[in-house]
């Protein structure tokens, strides 16, 4: 089972990105489970949200305390978050930043594989707003690849409609531009 | 096999309603029962479902013009939470005793003060003597499930009562998981259209809810205490039919590993799925430890209980809200009692958990298991436990 925590900021979507993880999951005939964590939403304030993907089916329904993958769509919260606090020492970081991975370590102290996207200018550029959700789900399907990304484009443009279009594009090129760095 | 879908156990829920071809619906909206009625009013808004969508100004309300629907003979659902539930409580006594056939899916959340938002059960613990058949679901299937169930064994003529589906706010109700949808034929098939043995109609007027002198009450009291026990048989009869329905198999009464089984947990709703991880891990490692749960709460199958206990000398059960200031708490001392006409005595240890959203995790379910092992050694009860409660 792998196990995942979103860390991001109300109303940029992290729990949408959740959503359609699992949904993505699901659709490929895996067991998933997507929730956030629990409780009044507030635009701007540190939100987390969980997924579960098994080929099993999933009975547990605590959170999810130590991921195989984490993902943060607004790196600011490193100050007020250990955003790397359970992490498995095999997992992955997947971090939204124009920094560069070396940067990042430094940061956090994450010696484990890491992927870094700069998740806002790519959605700036395609999707005109700060809402880096769908980018960061390109970038973490390419590190992970933790569910099929045609699928997930599938799931995307069920989900966005009119905006279906520039979310996928943005997602592809997070996809395409992500950078990798394994861990020690 | 139907193809599993991703998605909110709520939405799941009220597309169940939905397909389950309601007539009416009466709610007000509270977290985190919310989605449900949301996405019904829209629909019935959009002309996508063919129904009544009456929104009123308190849950008090709610009840009260479910009742009303029912009357007229319309296949009438509501949804609420905590101090909507709370607020219904006058009215609750009401629609049993009118014997109207509604049907209320409860988001289990705990009740104020302080406020909490957050899942347990002292909503529901709070009104198990209303009169009302009360059913948990532990999943999102379960959810989508039970719901046509709900309808076909409150409105069957045997019955004629209502029904609460239980399931866990947030934990369930906001969870995306995959969801085995019926087909509308399978729905028309398993849930008849409802045929109510009474019915308020002004071409032939009649009273419902008529005052009940000192001569009457007692009898009237004593038909519906026994209407609700001869329920029993019904839920086991539409789980059944639900079985040759769908494959999927209920019981009111659920075991998980408990054959041979020397401890067992006794707790109800969602928070059986991450105790079936614990059982699963300490199985691994040999050990003996299982699930019994009753799936229906009124009316308490009480044989069935005893029965599903076998001869397992250690048993833990969860509550998860207080009774204040009483012997034991709500599920506790409804086991403890069913159990002391019984020749089994097993020892009993009580715990409590997961109250106001507070999170459990596997590994506080294998430390309970351990400590049930620990007990059958030493044959001594443990006195109440407050698990993770810091002081």
């Amino acid at each position: 089972m792998l196990e995942f925590r979103f860390h991001g900021r109300g109303g940029q979507g992290s729990v949408t990105s959740a959503e359609l993880l699992a949904i993505t999951a699901v659709s490929d005939d895996k067991y998933a489970q997507a929730f956030p964590s629990f409780g009044p939403e507030r635009r701007g304030a540190p939100v987390q949200a969980f997924a579960r993907i098994s080929d099993e089916r999933i009975r547990v329904r605590s959170k999810v305390y130590e991921p195989n993958v984490v993902l943060v769509l607004d790196y600011s919260l490193k100050a007020i978050v250990d955003v790397t606090q359970g992490l498995v020492p095999d997992g992955l970081l997947v971090v939204s930043t124009g920094l560069t991975p070396e940067e990042v370590r430094k940061d956090t102290g994450w010696k484990g594989r890491l992927a870094v996207v700069d998740g806002v200018n790519i959605a700036m550029k395609h999707i005109k707003r700060p809402i880096n959700n769908t980018v960061m789900l390109g970038a973490l399907i390419k590190a992970s690849e933790c569910v099929s990304f045609d699928l997930m484009k599938q799931a995307v443009e069920e989900r966005f409609g009119r905006i279906a279009a520039v979310n996928m594009a943005a997602m592809a090129e997070a996809y395409e531009t992500v950078t990798i760095s394994e861990g020690a | 096999m139907a193809k599993r879908k991703g998605i909110e156990s709520s939405i799941a829920l009220a597309d169940s309603v939905a397909m389950c071809r309601v007539d009416a619906i009466s709610a007000y909206p509270i977290t985190p029962q919310t989605h449900i009625v949301e996405h019904l009013s829209e629909w019935v808004n959009d002309g996508e479902l063919d129904a009544e969508f009456l929104p009123v100004e308190s849950e008090h309300s709610a009840m009260s013009a479910a009742c009303g629907m029912s009357a007229v003979g319309a296949r009438t659902f509501t949804a609420t939470s905590s101090q909507g539930l709370a607020l219904m409580h006058e009215i609750l006594f009401l629609t049993p005793s009118l014997r109207l056939p509604v049907v209320m899916a409860v988001a289990n959340r705990a009740l104020a003060g302080p406020i909490s938002i957050w899942n347990d059960h002292s909503d529901i613990m709070a009104e198990r003597d209303i009169g009302w058949v009360q059913i948990f679901a532990e999943n999102g299937q379960e959810c989508f499930d039970l719901t046509p169930l709900c309808f076909k064994v409150a409105e069957d003529k045997r019955v004629h009562l209502p029904m609460i589906l239980n399931f866990d706010g947030f934990i369930v109700s906001h969870m995306i998981e995959p969801i085995e949808y019926w087909t509308q034929e399978q729905f028309d098939h398993y849930l008849p259209p409802f045929e109510p043995q009474i019915r308020l109609d002004t071409r032939a007027p009649s009273v419902m809810g008529a005052v009940g002198v000192p001569e009457i009450y007692y009898e009237a009291k004593m038909a519906q205490h026994n209407a609700l026990l001869d329920s029993k048989a019904v839920v086991v009869e539409a789980l059944e039919s639900l079985e040759k329905e769908i494959g999927r198999k209920y019981n009111i009464v659920e075991s998980y590993r408990a054959d041979d089984a020397d401890v067992v947990m006794v707790l109800l709703g969602s928070l059986v799925e991450t105790c079936m991880t614990a059982v699963d891990n300490l199985r691994e490692k040999g050990l003996k430890v299982g699930i019994v749960r009753p799936r229906l709460w009124r009316p308490f199958p009480k044989e069935e209980f005893i029965a599903a206990l076998g001869n397992i000398p250690v048993l833990g059960i969860c509550d998860r809200s207080f009774t204040f200031g009483a012997a034991h708490h709500p599920v506790a001392s409804e086991i403890k009692s069913a159990l002391y006409d019984s020749e089994k005595r097993p020892i009993i240890c009580e715990y409590m958990i997961g109250i106001g959203g507070r999170d459990i995790r596997v590994q506080e379910f294998e430390q309970m298991f351990m400590q049930l092992l620990e007990v059958k050694t030493t044959g001594k009860a443990l006195p109440i436990q407050y698990v993770g409660v810091r002081s």
